[in-house]
């Protein structure tokens, strides 16, 4: 069948192999490393870079634009006020494009190209795995903000949204408060949700608390009637919701539409905030419950100055949520490690993190330098008919950072 | 004795850009890129074989290029973890107390590298039995390829412990034994990459002017009758199907090394339309087009996201639809267009057509 003249294939194989075996080869993986220096940061003239990576196209556009918005003012007020060390901060962004491996990219060429002093930004878990081997090795700096599902500890990321022991938890310790014994959880399918719903399990079997169903959509589902249907088959008193996005619109939809009511049957969303109770529906929402660290609504000059500085830039109609004050915590919180370093070398501020307070909208947030996590007060709130969430209860002070919930013995197994 | 030499100094150049100007002219950063923009062109070579030759529209490469990443990634996870170890997710999210068992064979590195492209060869071939057998054609090719790419994406999220779900597999530390992050194994990677694509293109090359290249394309153009002719359809088509899923298998494992993550992201169905336009816009026919255009629609896709960070999306939608709408032929066929051109401005006046009529004969 085939009448193949080889002889010139033959010859360029050959000549490409030569090549390839003259390309020298480095270091191997069982050589001493040898301490590589730190990342490069441009400091020269009298501007410093920093970068912000997020999605600016794709699914999760919708959210990571509020991110970026609320850093971008955090810089402004910053460089209003004089800058960092007499520097001016200038932002260079990137989308990221809801793709896993173009954070990766981007936040390589932000370190290389760029050579910024940190990097801010991120969502989903699975964008922060991509970059977190890229900022390790480049010895650079990233600050994420947003609640995640913990058991991570990188050296090289300051996370300034919520671990689980700042929301998950204190979210079922207000339900067992509540009287509530069983639980029904419901979750888009990725890691946070899985991760998030294995906690909730364990804490469950530990308090006494019975779950009586686990399901996942995918991401970007909006078919809800099998799921709800199996919720309220199951009679559990409460609902566990991790949905993430459009998802959660057509469930509250579905569930209000099956007879299922806030005081009945409550749900207690993590990723609901003010940004996606306005997109979802007030009719849905109001009555459920969320756990977050910060709401609009919360109390406190700080916040007052935030909200009306973020209202006043970006118009009246724009809410502030959870992620994009610890976004906006976040560039604060840098300002002060390096200014207490007095220097923008990394591992100088990674040295100054600890014990660096900020009085936040959220209230009063202190880094902890051994997990480099932040400690953040936990609030349940309620959905109210205008679209904000009122809280219902607070821990009453910060709970200190614990990603690997060393601190709880049901906790053991997990990580 | 034009047409035997006009292709070697072709490879020549190509060998000159990748292996000596582009190593010179670009930092680590950026040769890195062009890493990975080469291991779109090695995807970008098959499915100009399957459907610029084959006439089949694969719009599935996703599912081979995620076999082959995968399969790499698993060894190299494993590499990383040690002998006897468990990669890191798996403990994180697992809760494993030992490997599962498909994971076993991907230790030793030889099983490895052979089922980077073996896997989806086979996956292929089983599939193309089924459905070229079954004389599926056309649309339902398409739709067929793009729900399984849907379905194993969806596959691999769901198994999370085993998988690394969404995130998929990331951190890779090292390469057989060379570590990653040294920049000089990083350009080694880049040459290994460069080498794979110019050896793609050649056995490409020949497989088009061999005997079977003229049938590949007198089945697409006649399919019914190749089979009147006595030969078989749906074995000539499985030939390019399989061997461009081959390729796509290799592109992914080479990515892997070069990117350092493998995920669903890169299977579904987005980046299986993304590989395809790439080849559209190059020119499917032709044997440098699709690489050349999947090279360019990567690069553009940096370049715009880049500039202009709130809004390139439109501009890279701009980018798919003038070429394919002004150009048909892609980029590959801009040389023709020009010389034909160039020839209606040098034989000025143009010569009459004539007009005589069409015999009609009845």
């Amino acid at each position: 069948m085939f009448r193949i003249d080889g002889r010139r294939t033959a010859a360029i194989l050959a000549s490409i192999a030569t090549f390839a075996a003259l390309t020298a080869c480095g270091a191997k993986t069982t050589d001493d490393a040898a301490p590589a220096a730190g990342a490069a940061i441009d400091t020269a003239g009298d501007t410093v870079k920093v970068g912000l990576l997020n999605s600016l196209s794709g699914t999760m556009a919708i959210s990571e634009v509020t991110v970026r918005d609320s850093l971008q003012l955090a810089i402004e007020e910053i460089n209003a006020a004089g800058g960092v060390l007499g520097k001016k901060i200038q932002a260079v962004s990137e989308d990221g494009a809801s793709d896993w491996p173009t954070f990766a990219e981007k936040s390589q060429k932000l370190i290389s190209e760029d050579k910024v002093a940190a990097v801010f930004g991120c969502w989903t878990s699975a964008s922060r795995k991509a970059v977190k081997p890229v900022f390790e090795k480049n010895k650079s700096l990233l600050f994420y903000p947003v609640q995640y599902e913990g058991l991570e500890q990188s050296p090289y990321i300051f996370y300034t949204g919520a671990t689980t022991n700042q929301q998950i938890v204190p979210g079922l310790d207000y339900l067992k408060a509540q009287g509530k014994t069983s639980v029904y959880l419901v979750g888009s399918d990725y890691v946070f949700p899985r991760t998030a719903n294995k906690i909730i399990k364990a804490y469950a079997e530990a308090n006494g608390m019975k779950v009586l169903g686990e399901d996942y959509a995918p991401l970007g589902s909006t078919e809800f009637s099998t799921i709800v249907n199996k919720v309220k088959a199951s009679g559990a008193s409460a609902v566990f919701n991790t949905l993430n996005g459009d998802s959660n619109v057509a469930f509250f939809k579905e569930y209000k539409s099956a007879g299922l009511t806030a005081e009945g049957m409550p749900v207690v969303s993590v990723s609901i905030a003010e940004e996606e109770v306005k997109s979802i529906g007030t009719q849905y929402l109001a009555g459920q419950l969320t756990a977050w660290n910060y709401y609009q609504t919360t109390e406190g000059a700080a916040n007052e100055k935030f909200v009306a500085a973020y209202k006043k830039k970006y118009g009246a109609d724009k809410p502030t949520s959870d992620p994009m004050e610890a976004a906006y915590v976040s560039v604060y919180l840098w300002k002060a490690m390096v200014e207490k370093a007095g220097s923008f070398d990394v591992e100088k501020v990674k040295g100054a993190a600890d014990g660096i307070t900020f009085d936040a909208p959220e209230g009063k947030v202190t880094v902890d330098g051994a997990t480099q996590h932040i400690s953040k007060t936990a609030r349940i709130g309620k959905i109210g008919d205008d679209g904000l969430i009122k809280e219902v209860w607070n821990s009453g002070q910060p709970i200190k950072p614990d990603p690997y919930l060393k601190g709880y013995s049901w906790a053991g197994g997990l990580a | 004795m034009t047409y035997l030499k006009k292709p070697l100094v072709g490879f020549g150049i190509a060998a000159v850009l990748l292996f000596v100007v582009a190593p010179v002219a670009l930092g680590d950063f950026r040769l890195n890129l062009l890493a990975k923009y080469l291991c779109f062109a090695i995807i970008a070579v098959g499915i100009g074989l399957a459907w610029g030759r084959g006439g089949m529209l694969t719009l599935g490469q996703g599912v081979f290029f995620g076999l082959g990443g995968y399969a790499m990634a698993m060894h190299l996870k494993l590499a990383d973890a040690g002998p006897g170890s468990m990669p890191d997710f798996m403990m994180l999210y697992g809760q494993l107390d030992e490997l599962p068992w498909w994971w076993k064979p991907f230790a030793n590195p030889i099983f490895a590298l052979a089922a980077t492209i073996l896997l989806p060869m086979f996956v292929a071939l089983l599939l193309g039995l089924l459905i070229f057998r079954r004389r599926v054609r056309g649309a339902y090719f398409a739709i067929l390829s793009q729900a399984l790419c849907a379905a194993f994406a969806i596959l691999l999220i769901g198994q999370q412990g085993t998988t690394g779900g969404t995130n998929g597999l990331t951190d890779i530390q090292g390469f057989f034994g060379y570590d990653l992050n040294d920049p000089v194994n990083r350009r080694m990677i880049y040459f290994i990459i460069a080498g794979s694509l110019l050896a793609v293109l050649a056995l490409t090359w020949q497989l088009n002017r061999s005997r079977y290249g003229e049938l590949l394309v007198a089945v697409r153009d006649g399919e019914e009758r190749v089979r009147f002719l006595g030969y078989d359809p749906a074995n000539v088509k499985l030939v390019a199907y399989v061997a461009a899923a081959g390729m796509a298998g290799l592109a992914g494992a080479l990515f892997v090394p070069a990117v350092g993550i493998i995920s669903p992201a890169m299977i579904g169905v987005v980046p299986s339309i993304e590989f395809v336009i790439g080849v559209a816009v190059g020119g499917r026919a032709s044997l440098v087009g699709p690489a050349l255009g999947a090279i360019a629609v990567a690069w553009a896709k940096t370049a715009l996201s880049e500039k202009v960070p709130s809004a390139w999306t439109y501009f890279e939608g701009l980018l798919f639809i003038l070429p394919i709408v002004f150009l048909p032929g892609g980029l590959a066929s801009l040389a023709g267009m020009i010389r034909r051109r160039r020839a209606v401005v040098v034989d000025n006046p143009p010569a009459p057509v004539e007009k005589t009529p069409v015999e009609v004969t009845t």
